[in-house]
């Protein structure tokens, strides 16, 4: 017996070994060598060469911090639309009474997300477009006599990402739901709690596992986006994911992506620990 | 029992849900789910509009789609179905072996985790979570960035250029296929009794018998699940494979991307269309793969 176990014990770390190998050269140290890429100056073509500098993260920081806040702000608004659509719609799915209704709800707001995300995005820009569905629709209706422009603003991408991130926030506050036990609720009323109060006390805290994680799972995607931003946002609707993409075109600055990136993924670290640090004081742990 | 309790909550549950305004509560199913579909629904109604506008159904016709299969669209285009079957190709072949390789690597640290003892545990916990969590943009330059460097190195050392390929792509997807591959596989595994694993070995089963004959039928569910969830993640990716393809490299996915960052026409609806069928297809196929797994275990 514990001859089996010793062995195993040898056996674990020799299987863990050669996926150690290959996410230390394919995930760290790529992230190490844009830490300090992030530290060097531009060269030629946009690579980069010594000496070392600050600079990029005095730009960062600096005149690209309107974009900085813009992403932040964005994903911030994004999660929150996203929760007070999602936490009702959460509710609505798990008080199905049939069981069949129930998975037909649920799966109503999963098969959406089989599409590509890229077609998904689009699909908005047909909508969106000054010739697009939206405006023909008004503009068939007599409502309007000028095209609004919808496409190439921030609404656009902020549209395009509670679009893209909807279920996220649906599914883990389901699960919640799920678990919540409405006897809990009799138990409030019996006591004299009011409805509100009963929601605010009982409801809301014991759901709140559900709601902070589909938030953190809301916020990081959407603080990163790429493709929602490029394909909706134009100029006006820029983001940081954008901001590091063009900096390895042709007249690129690779430096510079690297410290957004850095600065990107501090935002993001650091969300995370809000996450965990709610999650523990949440669960009293 | 579960059902009991319900019931017996049902009057609370009533009372909240009045609460919050039965007709608020109404409503945001109803907008919710008018909001997920309308995009994806008015996508595939004007695949088959007739004019080439988006903003007024004109008429039913399949022309757009026969310009696909023939090949015949704008000289401005940058469409030919020669280059999409070809990225097709290439999708394929990248989630394959990506999806190969990872499952393999994704399945081994799994059972590392589970069974294992060594030292550094949480740590590698952390560094499994990481690519799950880290922006997708960010892992796609720091790949691009990587590769560069290890080529600008082969060059100086050898003389001889590397260019991306292939080979970074699946290198790239492996990189971040292996965390999926291991949540799956460590969820199947921690329903497992570690006690048979036990019993096998106390009948004289040496560690590799008891693994071919105990452990792998008995977590091969959750090693299948994890494959096909890799392979999905592989065909569907854009951002990281866009920043690792090189030139002839392109998978579905981006060239879709050139098509769609170009402009608004019935042939990229169709495109689009046909892709969402695909897709759903594919993954209606592998949830009933899943499904029978699941009922077989």
């Amino acid at each position: 017996m514990t001859n089996w176990l010793k062995r195993n014990q040898k056996n674990g770390s020799f299987l863990a070994a050669p996926t150690v190998v290959w996410l230390l050269i394919f995930f760290v140290l790529p992230l190490v060598i844009v830490l300090v890429v992030s530290f060097m100056s531009r060269g030629r073509g946009g690579v980069a060469e010594l000496p070392f500098t600050l600079a990029h993260y005095e730009r960062s920081f600096g005149i690209f911090s309107i974009i900085l806040w813009r992403s932040i702000g964005l994903a911030a608004l994004t999660t929150v639309v996203c929760l007070i659509v999602g936490y009702p719609l959460a509710f609505f799915i798990s008080t199905r009474r049939r069981r069949l209704a129930q998975q037909v709800t649920l799966f109503l707001v999963i098969l959406p997300f089989w599409t590509n995300f890229l077609i998904r995005t689009y699909a908005w820009r047909i909508l969106l477009g000054d010739e697009g569905t939206i405006n023909g629709f008004l503009i068939g209706l007599g409502l309007i006599s000028e095209p609004l422009s919808l496409l190439n603003t921030q609404f656009a991408v902020l549209i395009g990402l509670v679009y893209g991130f909807l279920p996220f926030m649906v599914l883990p506050i389901f699960a919640s739901v799920e678990r919540f036990n409405f006897r809990y609720v009799d138990a409030a009323h019996d006591l004299g709690a009011n409805d509100m109060r009963t929601f605010l006390r009982v409801v809301l805290p014991l759901t709140m596992p559900g709601v902070l994680a589909g938030c953190a799972l809301v916020f990081i995607p959407s603080v990163g986006a790429f493709v929602t931003p490029d394909l909706l946002g134009g100029t006006k609707g820029l983001m940081i994911g954008n901001l590091i993409n063009n900096q390895f075109g042709g007249s690129g600055n690779m430096p510079l992506g690297s410290a957004l990136s850095i600065v990107m993924m501090a935002v993001v670290m650091l969300s995370l620990l809000v996450y965990v640090f709610a999650n523990r004081r949440d669960t009293g742990a | 029992m579960r059902q009991g309790l319900i019931n017996e909550g049902a009057m609370g549950r009533n009372r909240v849900i009045r609460r919050l305004g039965s007709a608020g509560l109404w409503l945001n199913p109803v907008f919710a789910y008018f909001f997920l579909w309308a995009p994806i629904l008015i996508l595939v109604l004007f695949s088959f509009n007739e004019s080439r506008s988006v903003a007024s159904f004109t008429g039913f016709t399949l022309k757009w789609y026969s310009n696909i299969l023939n090949n015949v669209m704008g000289a401005e285009s940058a469409f030919s179905t020669e280059i999409m079957l070809n990225a097709f190709r290439n999708s394929l072949f990248v989630g394959t072996v990506a999806t190969a390789i990872s499952t393999v690597l994704g399945t081994m640290i799994a059972l590392a985790m589970a069974r294992g003892r060594f030292r550094g545990k949480r740590l590698l916990d952390g560094l499994l979570f990481l690519p799950v969590v880290i922006p997708e943009i960010t892992q796609a330059i720091s790949l691009a960035i990587f590769f560069k460097v290890v080529f600008d190195w082969v060059a100086l050392i050898s003389g001889e250029r590397m260019f991306p390929g292939f080979h970074t792509i699946i290198a790239a997807h492996v990189t971040f296929n292996i965390s999926y591959v291991a949540i799956v596989a460590r969820a199947r595994l921690a329903d497992m009794n570690p006690q048979l694993e036990e019993a096998a070995n106390d009948l004289g089963a040496n560690p590799w018998q008891t693994f071919w004959r105990v452990t792998f039928p008995l977590i091969l569910p959750g090693v299948i699940s994890g494959a096909l969830l890799a392979f999905t993640l592989s065909l569907d990716d854009f951002v990281i494979t866009f920043f690792t393809a090189g030139v002839g490299t392109s998978t579905l996915p981006v060239f879709v991307y050139g098509l769609l960052k170009l402009t608004v026409t019935p042939e990229v609806n169709a495109i689009s269309t046909i892709m969402m069928v695909l897709s759903t297809i594919l993954i209606g196929i592998s949830l009933a793969m899943q499904g029978r797994n699941a009922s077989r275990a």
